[in-house]
């Protein structure tokens, strides 16, 4: 929007910025779901989540353009290490079979992951592949990193967590800034086709935000509220001792979580690089708005994280049209009277920290 | 004092290093942006290590605090000195206003809130015109002393390290005092400390105040040292890396959060000339290197390296002296209009569905002990919450010395003389004995947080530490009054409970499940205090468990099952009442 001569607000504009709320907010979602997920499991709060993004965007955007993405590379890397955690882990009982689980799955797929990408960087690989080859990187990196950062952390408190989180955010940050420079890049659109509806122009690109968005919120909450396996993960969240006690395995329930969280971060920041500009360091800010939305469903809800999700969209479009400067100021404000009603309905627990 | 000298050392090597021949200029740079970041990182220290709030928003407040001297320095060419009130003020202020919507949070929420509030602040700093947008504020004038101009960083670096020493000299005794007493609490959970009178929201709005206090001056220091303030350093980044020197030092521990800049600062130095030589990189690989570090070192040290360096260090227990001759002016106390010192009636508790205190109705005399007992999940610990304000009532009337007190707030209650022990401890295990049980007179000392920072309350505490030891001798525990309360057996911290009771000096105490844990000898000399105590005019409801405990104790008894009264007598009637037994027996078919 130009700044200066401050545009009318009419029907064609106000229904554009509402498209474009939708649009945005149709991420915020997805990015929110998955913190809820993510929360609900591991009672981790995933600042990371925005790295997915961008790892998954930019990974998508490099090979697109026949570079060899660094986070292949990166996930090697961190199996490696997962590898010798596992080894560490069942030092005192390391049968082959373990070893052999812990080596194909930690050294062997990554390995296999970057080959592949090695092959196809230099090949100018078809969209299909790119994002495929996309998903599978950043989703590798979700499942080491829970192994890395968290799993060892699983028993502590939700603060801990919560700055381990930070940590592991300040580190693939960092990373994303060697991988993929301080440019921004755009990567190609998954589908060219358009039409128009009245004033209204439909790419695609957006409808492929939507239905991807609509798919993954009724699975998951096909998953959660109907399946035994989502149950479980449910109850990991709710007492892991109980939990482990019944018969689940807890660590399992938090690999899944993160791998769902990567997959979904990842397919979101892929949705969005053919639409916008991304930065190594834009997903922290997109990821802190589907914060906004989870924390408006509680951490909890799913459906409600949903219409929060396209509120903050909504709030952000007309923020943008209304006062451009304040955008983010508006964004991140609409968070704190969202907070205090949260903690004034909440029932007033006594939490043993610690 | 023995503790003064290693501060009093410490202070004289930071004096003399500026004065070292041949010292590198580079390295007085280093250590001001140390002492910068110490003072924010003393901050949080209180407010999350101690307090137990956690916020990934100082930065802000360094802004704050920066933004204000530039302002009134370039624009209305006002004096640092004038300006600097005015920085802690604008900082304290906006604490105000942010602390009244985010200390009401609870749990992750509140963590959440200072990463939204600190990135809007950030923003907002970077779009605002009159403070220059993007570009900041420059040529602010440097701080002077007549024509001194501390333009040099080894000039400014006393000025620095004065206000870091001060900053903590006055942190330590604010927590060394009745109000740090309740501060330390808070992490524990409000209900014990609300028990005793503690204002909860409000001790925790002051270490939010004082912590962006701190904050504001660090910022201001900061403006007058950079000579110009923009928004970088006050962005969401920054206040990550503070709460990291703040763990990485030692979150519970003053100079931790000193150590901790100094540890942060000095490796990011290190990090930031050496790592693109080796990887030979674009910048910020140091945000990599201190990523992996934090998740590390929570899970190596979460506790951080200033505890780990101090029990390296051969220790001297220091034993506080006390007065003995100090005593504390007994409350002012009601006298019963009857007998009756509680009447309960028809009390009423329901949880959704579940009817947890089903129209129970009771009295407690003065000078009598009354037991509750029950099977588990009767309602016993719930009748107890009902009494003390921590839950509301759904119905019926609680009236102690004729007065209402269904729905009064905890704090209330206790200034009433009814004071209570938890079924499952409420202390604070990294307090001593003495400390815990000096929460108990909170409410009969009067020193608020200024004086003791300025150590104007030695009176005030040395009368309420008295007290405490008063009433540790009491129930026998002498021995460990230094003893952290956490090295305590469970048995002994139900009795440091009564201890810290006590020190309300009631005219009613409640206990729930006072003898759980002991054995067999500390229970007869419970039970032989708690006689004392009735005929020194004092009563007792207590929650028990062992029969022959209670048999021997109570003058009354009252028995609950599945939230109702089934009986009421003495023990010798309550032994033979057939409802009695089948509910702890069942019938028989």
């Amino acid at each position: 929007m130009c700044e200066g001569e401050r545009p009318v607000l009419n029907t064609t504009i106000m229904l554009f910025l509402l498209q474009d709320g939708i649009t945005n907010g149709a991420i915020y979602a997805l990015l929110g779901l998955a913190l809820v997920l993510v929360f609900a499991v591991t009672r981790v709060i995933l600042i990371p989540q925005g790295e997915f993004v961008t790892y998954g965007a930019l990974t998508y955007a490099s090979l697109s353009s026949g570079q060899m993405p660094g986070t292949a590379r990166l996930a090697l890397a961190l199996g490696i290490v997962a590898f010798g955690l596992d080894l560490f882990a069942g030092r005192r009982a390391l049968h082959v079979r373990l070893v052999a689980r812990a080596f194909a799955l930690n050294v062997l797929l990554p390995a296999a992951i970057l080959a592949l990408t090695a092959w196809f960087a230099g090949h100018h690989p078809p969209v299909g592949v790119s994002i495929a080859l996309s998903l599978l990187i950043v989703a590798a990196i979700g499942l080491f990193l829970y192994r890395i950062a968290f799993q060892p952390l699983a028993h502590t408190s939700v603060l801990v967590l919560l700055i381990a989180s930070v940590g592991c955010h300040l580190a693939l940050q960092g990373f994303g800034l060697v991988f993929f420079g301080a440019e921004g890049q755009r990567g190609p659109t998954i589908s060219d086709a358009a039409f128009t509806m009245g004033p209204l122009r439909f790419t695609g690109q957006s409808l492929c935000v939507y239905a991807i968005t609509i798919a993954f919120i009724v699975g998951l909450w096909l998953f959660f509220g109907f399946t035994l396996y989502g149950k479980a993960l449910r109850a990991t969240a709710v007492n892991r001792l109980g939990a482990r006690l019944v018969g689940i395995r807890t660590t399992l329930s938090g690999q899944i979580a993160f791998l769902l969280a990567s997959v979904i971060g990842a397919a979101s920041g892929i949705l969005i690089v053919p639409i916008t500009t991304l930065y190594y360091d834009t997903g922290f800010l997109i990821g802190l708005k589907g914060f906004i939305a989870a924390i408006i469903g509680g951490l909890v809800s799913y459906p409600l994280t949903a219409v929060a999700a396209l509120v903050v969209g909504t709030v952000e479009a007309f923020s943008s049209f209304y006062a451009s400067n304040f955008k983010e100021v508006i964004v991140f404000t609409l968070i704190l009277p969202v907070l205090v009603l949260r903690s004034l309905a909440a029932p007033a627990v006594e939490e043993e920290k610690d | 004092m023995s503790q003064r000298l290693p501060i009093i050392l410490f202070a004289l090597v930071m004096a003399a290093i500026p004065f070292i021949p041949g010292m590198p200029p580079f390295w007085i740079v280093l250590l001001d942006n140390i002492g910068l970041s110490a003072l924010v990182a003393m901050g949080l220290v209180l407010l999350t290590g101690v307090g137990g709030l956690t916020s990934f928003g100082q930065a802000a407040f360094c802004g704050f605090g920066a933004y204000t001297t530039a302002v009134l320095t370039t624009t209305y060419g006002v004096s640092p000195w004038l300006a600097l009130p005015m920085s802690l003020l604008v900082s304290g202020l906006a604490a105000v206003l942010l602390g009244l919507v985010t200390v009401r949070l609870s749990g992750h929420y509140l963590p959440l809130g200072t990463i939204a509030w600190g990135l809007g602040l950030f923003y907002l700093f970077s779009k605002l015109e009159f403070l220059g947008r993007n570009d900041g504020i420059s040529a602010i004038p440097p701080l002077s002393i007549g024509s001194f101009k501390m333009i040099d960083p080894a000039a400014i670096y006393f000025a620095i390290w004065i206000a870091v020493l001060i900053s903590a000299l006055l942190t330590m005794n604010l927590l060394d005092s009745r109000t740090g007493r309740a501060i330390r609490a808070l992490r524990r959970g409000h209900i014990a400390a609300e028990a005793f009178g503690v204002q909860t929201p409000r001790a925790k709005l002051l270490v939010f105040i004082y912590a962006a206090v701190l904050a504001g001056l660090s910022g201001w220091l900061y403006a007058h040292f950079q000579r110009a303030a923009n928004p970088t350093p006050f962005g969401a980044q920054s206040g990550i890396e503070y709460l990291f020197i703040a763990v990485v030092g030692g979150a519970g521990y003053v100079w931790g959060g000193v150590l901790g800049a100094a540890i942060v600062v000095i490796l990011k130095e290190i990090l930031q000339s050496y790592l693109p030589y080796i990887f030979g990189g674009q910048g910020q690989l140091e945000t990599i290197v201190f990523g992996i570090l934090l998740v590390g070192l929570l899970q190596l040290a979460p506790t951080g390296v200033w505890p780990w360096l101090m029990s390296r260090l051969p220790q001297r227990a220091s034993r506080r002296r006390i007065d003995p001759a100090l005593t504390l002016p007994a409350r002012p106390r009601a006298t019963p209009a009857s007998g009756v010192l509680l009447q309960i009636e028809h009390a009423r508790k329901q949880f959704g569905g579940v009817i947890a205190v089903n129209d129970v109705s009771f009295d407690v005399q003065a000078r009598e002990i009354v037991a509750l007992i029950g099977p588990n999940g009767a309602g016993k610990s719930t009748t107890f919450n009902l009494i003390t304000g921590v839950l509301t009532s759904t119905g019926g009337t609680i009236t102690a010395l004729g007065r209402k007190i269904n729905n009064t707030p905890p704090q209330e209650v206790t200034k009433l003389g009814i004071a209570r022990t938890f079924q499952h401890v409420k202390l604070v295990p990294d307090m001593t004995v003495l400390e815990n049980v000096a929460i108990g007179a909170h409410l009969r000392g009067h020193c608020g947080a200024l004086s003791s920072m300025f150590r104007l309350d030695r009176a005030d505490e040395a009368g309420l530490l008295a007290e405490a030891a008063r009433q540790i001798e009491r129930v026998g525990l002498t021995d460990q009054i230094d003893a952290l309360a956490g090295s305590l057996s469970l048995g002994q911290q139900r009795i440091v409970e009564i201890a810290r009771a006590l020190c309300v000096d009631p005219m009613l105490l409640l206990l729930d499940e006072p003898a759980a844990g002991l054995r067999h000898m500390e229970k007869q000399r419970l039970a032989a205090l708690l006689r004392t105590l009735r005929d020194g005019g004092m009563s007792v409801l207590l929650v028990e468990h062992d029969m022959g405990f209670v048999m021997d104790l109570a003058d009354r008894i009252v028995v609950l099952d599945f939230g109702t009264k089934i009986a009421e007598g003495t023990p010798a009637a309550i032994k033979t009442n057939p409802d009695v037994i089948r509910a702890y027996l069942g019938a028989a078919s």
